[in-house]
């Protein structure tokens, strides 16, 4: 598109950018600090059992993951059989889970003092752990299965929509030639889909590997909680920033994967005509094979977490309606609220400005500021509060210069860094959001409009911005949703005195008495559930 | 355009509401505390009564030092709690505190709970118990060093072994035994436990009643807690305290304390609330609320506590804790006690 484009646009969008990057180069100056040999200690103690649990539970996850979610998509996309209708948005519903909730309560359910093993006991006589194997629930297993439990709808999600759009001529063909479902499937179905199932491992990979709170409760040391420990316990900051470098190795290794699959992804799927392609009627124990794997895992994913949560919330219920409750409610509501609008304006602004700009640079401030997902919540919070606490401490030197009292910590006493850092994370989702619905707009639309003389501005509030309100809306969900659940980096961040829902849940899951929190624990999922049901009503208008 | 206008002055009016959140009147006292809310607020309460004194009290598990040390002399902190010694010392060494010249808090505090630059001060004394099961231990006479002998093998449970209780006990074995000697305990102690050190102080005692360990490692009042509550009684009910060490030099004790910061911006009003928390009623709360010792000679003890009877502490100095803290973490990491 070109339009005379003032150079103030394109320099602000690049400040823009700039600001939401300044934590990688904190980082990377943090790392290159002294530190008293701390991270040398590490290095030969610990550091190599962090890096290979950190390793292999992103190995674990994705596979668990990978091998819940492919059957699920496939028989929901593909096969006609009781209760589809419903398990097609249902089996989305894990994602409103905060992994450490679902890991609370099945420890509840399952560790040696649970109904379970209890049960157990009885039935066969044992008497002591020596008597008989259980499996422990808190170990890096158990991490695994809990994240593989919450982060398979990532998959699920894109693996289905690969399904349904896979081109139907191809599989009439492959019907018409004598190819049973089952062959079709391993052949054609699942090699087509290989592109989108490789974003979502991708996905699901790099929020393992941002996971603090369920390593955490588990006791399970990985690398986020190392950096965690390193700079609060060990008090140093170097040495954490130095370990926060490993785990941005790890995470842009994902990206690399991520963004070459989704090169490919676009070769499969050029104009997929999927509308005449009829489902396989499953029968007979088949269709009860496919209901009840579907319900199977909807129950374990969300039903019975969800119950047990209910269950919590009910027998504690004047413990927890609380004044405190509501003003925590209120403060995670007005957050998250504040955060998703501000990341929508991000978005607007860059994609705006690289969409109109004849200069090709003006791509690069929308990927540079997407790069902010990549930061684990405990190491953006070591690379926002560095500069941060120069800012402040510049404000108050300024005010000194003048002989005025400065006005304290604007930034890191304010939430104003919890603002920040959340923007810095949640960007990337709504510029990936509002992305798509762009390259909806035909490009002819804006010749059309800049012809008849409409102005950059005009061109955004009056042709773009009303094309664009579906996509604004669903990524202000997304991000309204990510930004009720973040919790290291809120815990890391808050200013003094403040709590919102999720450090409030998470302060009795690490105090052991998830009952008394359970009512909040109930409203982060509630309103995360919201934003799926839409999104999820949309994608199926769509298609 | 004008919604683009609007959207710009929406930002900007929400960006200074969340800037101007926080300020900070001049005559409030900023408390930064590592111990939980409940037991202090009273206290508080009573504080802000009796003087006009707002005290706005900020609580958090870990890095307050950092906090403090980061937000330097613009930090809004006047005084920290802690909850045992070796995050006192952590202020000192970093430099975050200001030495307290105060006659009330010589009188209500015995030389040994601070410090002798008077950086520091202890509030009450907490004891690492050793729990047993009533019905597959009974009472135990023992010491901390038979934790390690191999009679208790898959039997013992704990928290981490780098939380604070922990990493000043394994220093105030350091400190009597050498560091090579500690270090074979910590092995044998990890040998012997019946699963991976995980949870709090009271699942400790859970797991016992439970039936998946004999022994909890366990601060005293952690009990006093559990007979309170009326889920975890059963729990309480199903062990026995110990106090270790006492044919020898007594059991291991901690202090939790409190310290001024070094910019702290209402010192007068601070240094009242430190004399405040070191008086017989603040004292005798912490007793009553929290199951634990005061240091203030005279105070006395819950009900609860009493019935445990008396019992002898180790006499060691409590800067040897610090002076070990490091090599303590050392020696954890390196058998790797928590793996």
């Amino acid at each position: 598109m070109i339009l005379g484009l003032p150079k103030r646009w394109s320099v602000s969008a690049f400040t823009l950018a700039g600001l939401l990057f300044t934590p990688f180069i904190a980082l990377v100056i943090q790392a290159l600090m002294p530190d008293q040999a701390v991270f040398g200690h590490l290095m030969e103690t610990v550091l190599p059992t962090y890096i290979q649990n950190s390793l292999l539970l992103i190995l674990l996850v994705s596979i668990g993951a990978l091998l819940l979610a492919t059957p699920a998509a496939w028989l929901v996309a593909r096969c006609d059989f009781p209760g589809r209708s419903v398990f097609q948005w249902a089996l989305l519903l894990p994602l409103a889970m905060p992994a450490y909730i679902v890991a609370y309560v099945y420890t509840d359910m399952l560790d040696y003092a649970g109904p379970v093993q209890k049960a157990l006991r009885e039935l066969f006589g044992w008497q002591s752990p020596a008597d008989y194997w259980f499996p422990e629930v808190r170990s890096l297993g158990g991490a695994a299965v809990m994240l593989a439990l919450v982060l398979f709808p990532y998959i699920y999600l894109l693996a289905r929509t690969a399904f349904m759009e896979q081109s139907a001529s191809l599989i009439h063909a492959a019907r018409v030639m004598g190819c049973s479902p089952w062959r079709s499937f391993w052949r054609l179905n699942l090699p087509m889909a290989r592109p989108a199932l490789a974003v979502g491992v991708a996905l699901v990979a790099m929020e393992t590997a941002a996971d603090f709170a369920t390593v955490s409760y588990f006791a399970v040391p990985t690398l986020t909680t190392a950096v965690y420990d390193t700079w609060l316990g060990h008090g140093s900051l170097s040495a954490a920033a130095k370990l926060s470098v490993i785990i941005l190795l790890v995470v842009f290794a994902l990206i690399g994967m991520e963004r070459f699959s989704r090169r490919k992804q676009q070769l499969y799927q050029k104009n997929s005509f999927h509308s005449g392609l009829e489902r396989y009627a499953l029968a007979g124990v088949k269709s009860l094979a496919a209901s009840g794997y579907c319900a199977l895992l909807l129950l374990l994913a969300f039903l019975l977490p969800f119950g047990i949560l209910l269950d919590y919330a009910l027998d504690y219920f004047e413990y927890s309606w609380t004044p405190e409750f509501f003003e925590y409610s209120a403060n995670s509501l007005l957050l998250s609220a504040l955060v998703s609008v501000l990341c929508m304006a991000i978005a607007l602004i860059l994609l705006f400005i690289q969409r109109i700009s004849p200069d090709d640079r003006d791509a690069l401030p929308a990927r540079l500021a997407s790069f902010g997902y990549a930061l684990p919540g405990t190491v953006l919070a070591i690379g926002v509060l560095a500069p941060l606490t120069l800012a402040d401490f510049g404000v108050n030197d300024l005010y000194a210069l003048f002989d005025q009292r400065g006005p304290g910590l604007i930034f890191t006493g304010t939430l104003f860094a919890l603002v920040f850092a959340f923007c810095i994370r949640f960007s990337a989702i709504a510029i990936g959001s509002l992305e798509s619905s762009y390259k909806r707009i035909s490009p002819s639309m804006d010749m059309a409009a800049v012809t008849m003389g409409e102005k950059p501005l005009g061109l955004l509030s009056r042709v773009h911005l009303p094309l664009l309100k579906k996509g604004l809306f669903a990524g202000m969900l997304l991000v309204f949703i990510e930004a009720m659940k973040e919790l290291p980096a809120a815990l890391l961040l808050r200013p003094v005195g403040y709590e919102n829902l999720a450090t409030y849940v998470f302060q009795y899951v690490s105090d052991e008495q998830l009952e008394y929190g359970a009512l909040a624990a109930i409203v982060i999922v509630l309103v995360g559930l919201v934003p799926l049901i839409y999104l999820n009503r949309s994608l199926e208008q769509e298609n | 355009m004008k919604l683009v206008k609007q959207m710009t002055r929406a930002g900007v009016v929400c960006l200074a509401g969340v800037i101007s959140w926080s300020a900070v009147a001049a005559d409030k006292l900023t408390v930064y505390s590592y111990r939980q809310p409940f037991l202090i607020e009273p206290i508080l309460k009573d504080f802000t009564k009796q003087t006009g004194t707002e005290v706005e009290l900020v609580f958090a598990k870990d890095g307050l030092a950092e906090r403090i040390a980061r937000e330097g002399r613009l930090s809004p902190a006047d005084i920290v709690l802690t909850s045992d010694f070796s995050r006192l010392q952590e202020l000192v060494d970093k430099g975050l505190v200001a030495p307290v010249d105060s006659e009330v808090l010589e009188q209500n505090i015995p030389a040994q709970f601070r410090s002798p630059e008077d950086d520091w001060y202890a509030l009450t004394m907490r004891v690492r118990n050793v729990y047993s099961s009533k019905e597959r231990l009974g009472k135990l006479d023992l010491d901390y060093e038979d934790l390690g002998k191999p009679e208790f093998k898959g039997k013992i449970c704990t928290r981490s072994g780098k939380h604070p209780y922990n990493i000043a006990l394994v220093a105030s074995m350091i400190a009597h035994h050498g560091e090579a000697e500690t270090k074979k305990w910590l092995e044998g102690v990890k040998d012997n436990l019946a699963r991976r050190p995980q949870g709090n102080d009271r699942a400790q005692v859970k797991a016992v009643k439970e039936g998946l360990c004999d022994i909890a490692i366990g601060n005293s009042y952690y009990l006093g807690k559990m007979v309170n509550d009326p889920k975890q009684i059963a729990w309480a009910e199903a062990v026995e305290i110990n106090f270790p060490n006492q044919d020898n030099r007594g059991s291991h004790i901690n202090v939790s304390g409190m310290a001024l910061t070094k910019h702290a911006p209402n010192k007068a009003d601070a240094v009242k609330l430190m004399e405040f928390l070191s008086s017989d009623k603040a004292q005798a709360a912490y007793a009553e609320v929290n199951y634990e010792y005061p240091v203030k000679a005279g105070v006395p003890l819950s009900g609860l506590v009493a019935s445990w009877g008396k019992f002898k502490a180790d006499k060691l100095a409590i800067q040897a804790l610090a002076d070990n803290h490091k090599a303590a973490v050392r020696l954890l990491d390196e058998v790797q006690f928590d793996l």
